[in-house]
């Protein structure tokens, strides 16, 4: 049997006596369409901290085909496959569309080493860049600044960044998360349309959203799993239901 | 079927981003206009020049990659002192050589303090470059058999150039061995920065977050800049020493280090000519209200500083560009 593109064994993060992440076994295979989903404080962000390497672990290991990647660090992992966007746009606010999405491009293509040829000989990044801005429609925007765009486009560069690293996995932090429903749709409508070869798993507080999109489903609830499977499994389990009408106590 | 005109509109901004632009003539053109108008200044001129391209090492480092730093002297001081001493202890004059090794000493000095600096950011960095840059300072006071200490390194003689130029008593042909200096770092500080990695610099600066989730080494590529821009800095402290035949402990001072900070904020960070804008406003003000007023010239300077990061944040050449742009859109 092969090894799954992505296994997280056991792992467990505390910050002192809080424990943020409770021994979570979890994995994702090429194509999967998975949904994390709990309440506030679960833990959902730190568990894509801990999986892309901005948090280290107390214990427990991350592997992406079968390689213990626990110990390196954030960037050696994107550039591994494991790409994520953040719930809180993380755009190069002063440059351009095209720059902050050239930016990915040309550091997975290993352009940005090259301080001596002007960026735009590198022609293959930027015609890369602009093919992914097209892709998300956002190719009339390419030469404004990214901070003068809508928050509902600027979400929309946050994905196209990271699709500029051509992930294997690709963790989605809540991507539609303060974008007007008029506009949400786009981004919906381009993460179904993510090729197979890419492996989701999306943070998600809409529930319309985690059983239009999801196959799979893990519930988080104070750092640990609480149950995961099927979509219509996980949403006739009791103890969801439980504790999103917040009648549970956990933490 | 070709690409939209929109698409194809933003290939060719980037194809085109780096070309020259006819103002970029003006400040070279100004250079050597002054050459002729002022040739009683032209020593004065040669200072000016060497802070210019003092001022353009910070701009790599502040400019685009974000690095503040209060201690850029240490580079200038240590390329200082490399020139000087190579003269005065081994008697090696010949100017170009002088330059290059007084370069690739401050070079050395900004990889080795690079590497352990730049794991901090914010106010940690800020404190271990003025940290820095105070303790080669200490270093070369009290060192003074090789240093010369307090007094200064004396006994510098530097040979013609190219064994044929030599330096007059009005600094002329050390003028135009900066200005040919100053325009070759240039030339190389300009493709670095329309460079990709010279794009990776401006990602650094605007959001460091993002640069290590898209997978870029960071670290890397802070040490990769600032050893450039210190190597650069070094060039300029060698052509201090060289021009002046002479080198005290102020060419590592904290106020030389503070100097370049505000002549860089004076023209503009991040786009080049402003180091050339801010050195030569910062030293032509000084030269002129030090004159009027040997006491009170600081408080000249400080006072077009606060205007300026008031009113004009992104520098003089900003308000140039932003009055440029209004006069061009009224006059069509």
């Amino acid at each position: 049997m092969t090894a799954p593109l992505l296994e997280v064994r056991g792992l467990t993060k505390s910050f002192g006596a809080l424990d943020v992440a409770r021994g979570i076994d979890f994995r994702l295979g090429t194509g999967d369409r998975h949904a994390l989903i709990g309440p506030n404080g679960a833990g959902k962000t730190t568990f894509v901290n801990l999986i892309t390497g901005v948090l280290r672990p107390s214990a427990g290991q991350v592997l992406l085909q079968g390689e213990d990647v626990t110990a390196l660090d954030q960037a050696a992992r994107t550039r591994r496959g494991i790409v994520r966007t953040f719930q809180i746009n993380q755009l190069f606010a002063g440059l351009t569309v095209l720059e902050n999405v050239y930016m990915a491009v040309a550091e997975r293509r290993g352009a940005a080493n090259d301080l001596w040829r002007p960026a735009g000989a590198h022609r293959e990044v930027t015609g890369e860049a602009l093919d992914l801005l097209e892709k998300l429609r956002l190719q009339d925007d390419a030469l404004k600044p990214v901070h003068e765009l809508p928050y509902g486009r600027q979400r929309l560069v946050e994905i196209a960044i990271a699709l500029g690293s051509r992930p294997k996995i690709l963790l989605l932090d809540e991507p539609a998360a303060g974008v007007p429903s008029a506009e949400s749709h786009i981004i919906l409508d381009m993460i179904e349309d993510l090729s197979d070869e890419i492996a989701v798993l999306i943070i998600e507080h809409d529930m319309d959203v985690v059983f239009r999109f999801a196959r799979q489903i893990t519930v988080l609830v104070s750092g640990a799993v609480l149950t995961g499977g099927a979509p219509e499994d996980v949403a006739a389990d009791p103890r969801v239901r439980d504790v999103y009408l917040g009648e549970a106590r956990h933490g | 079927m070709g690409a939209p005109p929109d698409i194809s509109a933003a290939a060719a901004f980037m194809e085109r981003r780096h070309r020259w632009r006819p103002a970029e003539a003006l400040p070279w053109l100004a250079a050597v206009a002054a050459f002729f108008l002022f040739p009683d200044y032209t020593a004065f001129g040669t200072q000016v020049l060497i802070m210019i391209l003092f001022a353009l090492s910070l701009d790599l480092i502040m400019g685009y990659a974000g690095i503040v730093t209060l201690g850029h002297a240490a580079y200038f001081g240590a390329g200082a002192y490399a020139a000087g001493m190579l003269s005065a202890h081994l008697g090696w004059g010949e100017p170009l050589t002088g330059l290059m090794i007084a370069g690739l000493t401050a070079a050395a000095v900004g990889f080795v303090s690079g590497v352990v600096l730049l794991r901090y950011h914010g106010l940690t960095l800020l404190m271990l470059t003025l940290a820095t840059a105070i303790m080669l300072q200490e270093l070369a006071n009290v060192q003074e058999e090789i240093t010369g200490g307090f007094d200064g390194l004396l006994g510098i003689s530097i040979d013609p150039i190219f064994g044929l130029f030599e330096n007059d008593l009005w600094g002329r042909t050390y003028y135009w061995y900066a200005l040919i200096v100053l325009f070759a770092l240039f030339l190389i500080a300009r493709r670095i920065v329309y460079s990709p990695f010279g794009q990776s610099l401006s990602g650094i600066r605007e959001n460091v977050g993002r640069m290590h989730a898209i997978g870029s080494p960071v670290h890397r590529r802070l040490v990769t800049v600032y050893t450039i821009s210190a190597g650069m800095a070094g060039i300029a402290g060698g052509l201090f020493a060289q021009s002046n035949a002479f080198v005290t402990l102020d060419v590592l001072s904290f106020a030389r280090s503070g100097a370049v900070l505000i002549m860089l904020i004076l023209g503009g960070t991040g786009r080049l000519y402003g180091a050339f804008v801010g050195a030569t406003v910062y030293m032509v003000l000084e030269d002129e209200l030090a004159k009027l007023s040997p006491e009170f010239w600081e408080f000249g300077i400080g006072l077009l500083l606060v205007l300026t990061v008031l009113f004009a944040r992104r520098g003089l050449l900003g308000l140039i560009e932003d009055l440029g742009a209004r006069f061009g859109k009224a006059k069509p």
